[in-house]
C-alpha cells in the first residue's frame, strides 16, 4: 500500500513563487496524469517527489512519513531522455538495478546469483521487445526502444511509485500507442502508482485515474512572480486499473 | 561544379595527399643538402642522408666506444621508462582524484580550486626546486612530469564527470545505487575513454617536461642526447633523434586511440 499526501505544500526558489498551498491525495496504485502551461511547476512537484527538491512549507508526504531529501529505490524515474548508462548494453542496463542491490560491494552479481536476476530480466526484455538486441548499446537503439527500456529499467526494481517525466515527449506519434499499452501492462502487473507528466491531453485522459492540472489561480500583473500555481483541477478517471 | 566544401579525396587519394607534405620536406631537405654540401663539403648544418644513415648506425647497432652500450637503445630505454612511469603515475593520479572531486561535492569544494591553482605552475619554474630537493636522479625528472601533466588530467577529468547527465546520476540513485556504486558502476566506466584522451592531448607536454629535465641533468636519455651533440653542431645525430621522438609519440598516441576503439567499443557509438 502506497499513499501519496500532500498538505498545504509551497515552493518558492528567493522571491518567486512556484508552488502554493497545493493539497493533495492519492491512493495506492493510481496512475496520477499531470498536465499544465509550462512553468507552472508540474516538473517542479515531480522533484519534489523524486527528492532532489525541497518543500519550501507544507508536508510531502509518503505512506505518512516525510520524503527523504534525496532519491531513493523507492521511487523510480523515467525522465524524457539520457536516463540509460551509455557504457551498458541493453541487458546490462536492465540487470543493473538488481546487481546494485545484490551486491553493496561490486555492483555486480555472478553465478546463481547473477542467473537469479536474469531469470526476472529475461521475461521484461522479451516483454518490451528488446530480446533480439540485448547486446546493442542504448546509442544504437531507437528513441522508442530506448524508453521501453529505461521505463523496464525502472520497474525491475519494483518500486513504490514510478514518476514518468514526459516520457514519450521526444516520441514519434506513431509509437505512442505501443508505449501507452506496455505502460498499462506494468501498471497492472505491478501494482505501483504512477505519476506523469505530460504536455498531451489526450493522452493523460487516456491513461489516467487522476488528472491533475497545474495553474495560476491568481496573477498579478505587476510582479508575476509574486503568486505560483496550484492543483486547479483533480479529476478521477475511469482509467485502466484491472483487478 | 561542386563546392569546394563538398569534394572529397577518395580513398587512394587521402593516403597520397596525407603524404605528400612530407614527400615535401623530404624532398626540400635533399636539395638544400646537396646544394649546400656542394659549396663547402665540411657543412655540417643539413647532412647528407649517407652521413645520417651511418650515424644511425652507428648509434643503434655498434657499441660505444666509452660505456659499451648501445646509445640509441639506452637513451631511448631510459627515456621510455621515464615517461611511462610519469605518465603512469598521473593517469592513475587523474583518474583517482578527478573521479572523486567530480563525484563527491564536499571533496570538490576541498580540492578543485587547489587543483587549478597547482595546474597553473609553470613546472619549468619549479625544476630548480625539484633538483634541490629531490636530487638530479630520476626522481626529479619523472616528478616534473607529473607535476605538469597530473593537474591537467585531473581537471579534465573532473569536469567530464560533471558533463555526465544528470538524469543519469538521478537514475542511478532510484535504481538503489549508493556513493561507491555510483562511482564505481556509473561514473568510473565511463571516465576511462576520457582518460585515454586526456593522455594523448598531454603526451606532447610529457615529452616537453622530459626533454627539458633530460637536457639540465642526465647521463642518458634522448633529450640528453641531443642537448650533449649540440656543441659540436652534430645535426647527424640531432635530427635523426627528433625523428625518432616524433615516431614514439606518435605511436603512443596511435596505440592509445586503438585502445580506446577496441576497449570501449560503446564510447565510438555515439
Amino acid at each position: 500500500m502506497t499513499q501519496v499526501t500532500v498538505k498545504h505544500l509551497w515552493k518558492e526558489y528567493g522571491g518567486q513563487v512556484v508552488l502554493e498551498n497545493v493539497n493533495l491525495q492519492v491512493n495506492d496504485h493510481e496512475f496520477v496524469t499531470i498536465v499544465g502551461a509550462s512553468g507552472c511547476g508540474k516538473t517542479t512537484f515531480l522533484k519534489m517527489l523524486l527528492g532532489v527538491e525541497t518543500p519550501s512549507r507544507g508536508e510531502f508526504l509518503i505512506d505518512g512519513s516525510a520524503l527523504p531529501g534525496e532519491p531513493g529505490p523507492d521511487r523510480g524515474i523515467v525522465f524524457q531522455r539520457y536516463s540509460l548508462f551509455p557504457h551498458l548494453t541493453v541487458l546490462e542496463n536492465l540487470l543493473i538495478g538488481l546487481e546494485l542491490r545484490g551486491a553493496p560491494w561490486l555492483g555486480r552479481l555472478f553465478g546463481a546469483r547473477r542467473r537469479l536476476a536474469l531469470d526476472k530480466a529475461l521475461p521484461l526484455l522479451e516483454a518490451i521487445g528488446l530480446k533480439a538486441a540485448a547486446d546493442k548499446f542504448p546509442a544504437q537503439l531507437s528513441g522508442g526502444m530506448q524508453q521501453r527500456l529505461s521505463i523496464a529499467q525502472s520497474v525491475i526494481c519494483e518500486p513504490k511509485i514510478l514518476l514518468l517525466d514526459e516520457p514519450f515527449g521526444a516520441l514519434d506519434p506513431g509509437i505512442t500507442a505501443d508505449m501507452h499499452r506496455l505502460i498499462l501492462e506494468l501498471w497492472n502487473t505491478h501494482k505501483m502508482t504512477i505519476f506523469m507528466v505530460t504536455h498531451d491531453l489526450k493522452e493523460s485522459f487516456e491513461l489516467g485515474t487522476r488528472l491533475l492540472v497545474f495553474d495560476k489561480v491568481r496573477i498579478d500583473p505587476q510582479s508575476p512572480e509574486a503568486f505560483g500555481a496550484t492543483i486547479t483541477y483533480n479529476i478521477p478517471l475511469k482509467g485502466h486499473r484491472r483487478g | 561544379m561542386r563546392r569546394l566544401v563538398n569534394q572529397r579525396p577518395g580513398r587512394g587519394g587521402t593516403v597520397a595527399l596525407s603524404c605528400l607534405p612530407f614527400i615535401l620536406i623530404v624532398c626540400a631537405y635533399l636539395f638544400y643538402s646537396h646544394a649546400r654540401l656542394q659549396e663547402n663539403p665540411g657543412d655540417k648544418l643539413l647532412p647528407a642522408p649517407a652521413t645520417i644513415a651511418a650515424t644511425i648506425h652507428e648509434y643503434a647497432f655498434e657499441e660505444d666506444e666509452r660505456s659499451g652500450n648501445y646509445l640509441w637503445w639506452t637513451d631511448t630505454g631510459a627515456s621510455l621508462v621515464r615517461l611511462l612511469t610519469a605518465l603512469g603515475i598521473s593517469a592513475a593520479t587523474g583518474l583517482l582524484l578527478g573521479l572523486s572531486i567530480g563525484v563527491i561535492p564536499y571533496l570538490r569544494a576541498t580540492l578543485a580550486p587547489f587543483v587549478a591553482a597547482v595546474s597553473l605552475i609553470p613546472p619549468l619554474a619549479v625544476l630548480p626546486i625539484l633538483f634541490i630537493v629531490a636530487g638530479l636522479g630520476e626522481l626529479a625528472k619523472v616528478i616534473l612530469i607529473i607535476i605538469g601533466v597530473a593537474p591537467i588530467i585531473v581537471r579534465d577529468l573532473a569536469l567530464r564527470v560533471g558533463e555526465l547527465p544528470t538524469e543519469q546520476i538521478i537514475k542511478a540513485q532510484t535504481l538503489g545505487a549508493s556513493t561507491w556504486q555510483l562511482a564505481m558502476r556509473v561514473v568510473l566506466p565511463q571516465l576511462w575513454p576520457r582518460l585515454i584522451d586526456a593522455l594523448r592531448l598531454t603526451l606532447g607536454s610529457a615529452w616537453l617536461f622530459l626533454i627539458a629535465a633530460e637536457a639540465i641533468a642526465s647521463t642518458e636519455g634522448l633529450g640528453y642526447r641531443i642537448f650533449l651533440v649540440r656543441r659540436y653542431l652534430a645535426m647527424d645525430v640531432i635530427l635523426p633523434y627528433v625523428a625518432w621522438i616524433t615516431l614514439l609519440a606518435f605511436g603512443m598516441d596511435w596505440m592509445l586511440r586503438l585502445l580506446r576503439s577496441k576497449v570501449f567499443a560503446w564510447a565510438e557509438a555515439r
